[in-house]
């Protein structure tokens, strides 16, 4: 009996990501929750602009390129075109986060019935290693080589937390990819998100705290450790909004 | 009895399946390379694995399936 082999909702492209990336995890996890709702054929995907960039060459189902950032602006509008289909996007903290930011709260406070995969790796990886919105404070990066000052660059955006603040979002959770047991709460949260399509809820956003061990300057193994370390603490895990639980509760 | 295989060709040798396994079977190939030049992981004996899949689920290329 196989207990554990790659989903049908990936294509057999090799992943051009760095070793050790976390995103293959996060690509198959989506996959994961694809097949077993059984939707693969009626989804579609929306790339960002980043290291996930060419996504739709690793989804089997159909997918679309967006501009940068405007990955749930485009989703709105493939949903709201054609309200059968589930769409989801797949962005990075650079895309989201950053130029994407009007785009992610606007959708957000509209309950658009998308799902929302946001990795967080607290770096820009695809350009080289620049300070992203989400770098923690002193964190070393290319454009921050003396760490991420917060009196001259601000402070890190905590996107779940402040998504979480509006009242339109359906389902707001914070995962992390660094060992089995966060893998597999991650695996239920992104379920979780794309069941919440399927059933009409809104507008889902899973944030995925994950490693870019190239950029860091890490082994694949250190860089979950700085995870653990360093990215949990200032990013707790958890689920930040649920308007369904609350609802039982009322 | 559990099974675990390597589709090698893709391995990029992160060594996160190595971290992961509890019985610690997992190790990179020293005297290998595959054709992306990565030395790949391989299992060191096959008879104490007990099938949990926490390798598969920590691979980041999907190169690992698990038999039951």
């Amino acid at each position: 009996m196989v207990v554990f082999e790659k989903p049908k909702a990936l294509t057999d492209a090799p992943l051009h990501y760095c070793p050790g990336c976390t995103h293959g995890i996060i690509h198959r996890l989506v996959a994961e929750a694809i097949d077993e709702l059984g939707v693969e054929g009626k989804t579609v995907g929306v790339a960002p602009v980043g290291c996930a960039v060419m996504a739709y060459d690793y989804f089997a189902c159909d997918m679309v390129e967006a501009a940068h950032g405007r990955a749930p602006a485009v989703a709105t509008g493939l949903k709201r075109a054609m309200p059968e289909n589930i769409i989801f996007t797949y962005q990075g903290d650079g895309d989201l986060a950053s130029i994407g930011m009007a785009e992610t709260v606007h959708a957000a406070t509209r309950n658009e019935n998308i799902t929302i995969i946001f990795v967080n790796n607290a770096i820009y990886g695809m350009t080289g290693g620049q300070m992203a919105p989400t770098s923690l404070p002193g964190q070393v990066t290319q454009t921050s080589p003396y760490g991420r000052d917060t009196a001259v660059q601000g402070f890190p955006i905590k996107v779940s937390e402040m998504l979480s603040a509006l009242d339109g979002p359906e389902y707001i959770e914070r995962v992390a990819v660094n060992n089995v047991k966060n893998v597999k709460n991650a695996k239920k949260a992104i379920l979780k998100a794309f069941k919440n399509q399927v059933e009409g809820k809104g507008f889902s956003l899973i944030e995925v705290v994950s490693s870019c061990p190239t950029n860091w300057g890490m082994t694949p193994s250190k860089a979950l450790e700085w995870v653990e370390e360093k990215m949990i603490p200032y990013y707790p895990l958890g689920v930040y909004k649920d308007k369904s639980a609350e609802k039982k509760e009322d | 009895m559990a099974k675990v295989s390597f589709k090698t060709d893709i391995c990029k040798g992160c060594g996160l399946c190595v971290d992961a396994c509890p019985k610690k079977i997992i190790a990179l190939a020293k005297d290998k390379l595959n054709a992306k030049g990565h030395s790949p992981a391989i299992i060191t004996d096959q008879d104490k694995c007990i099938g949990c899949a926490f390798c598969a689920t920590m691979c980041p290329d999907c190169v690992i399936t698990v038999e039951k």
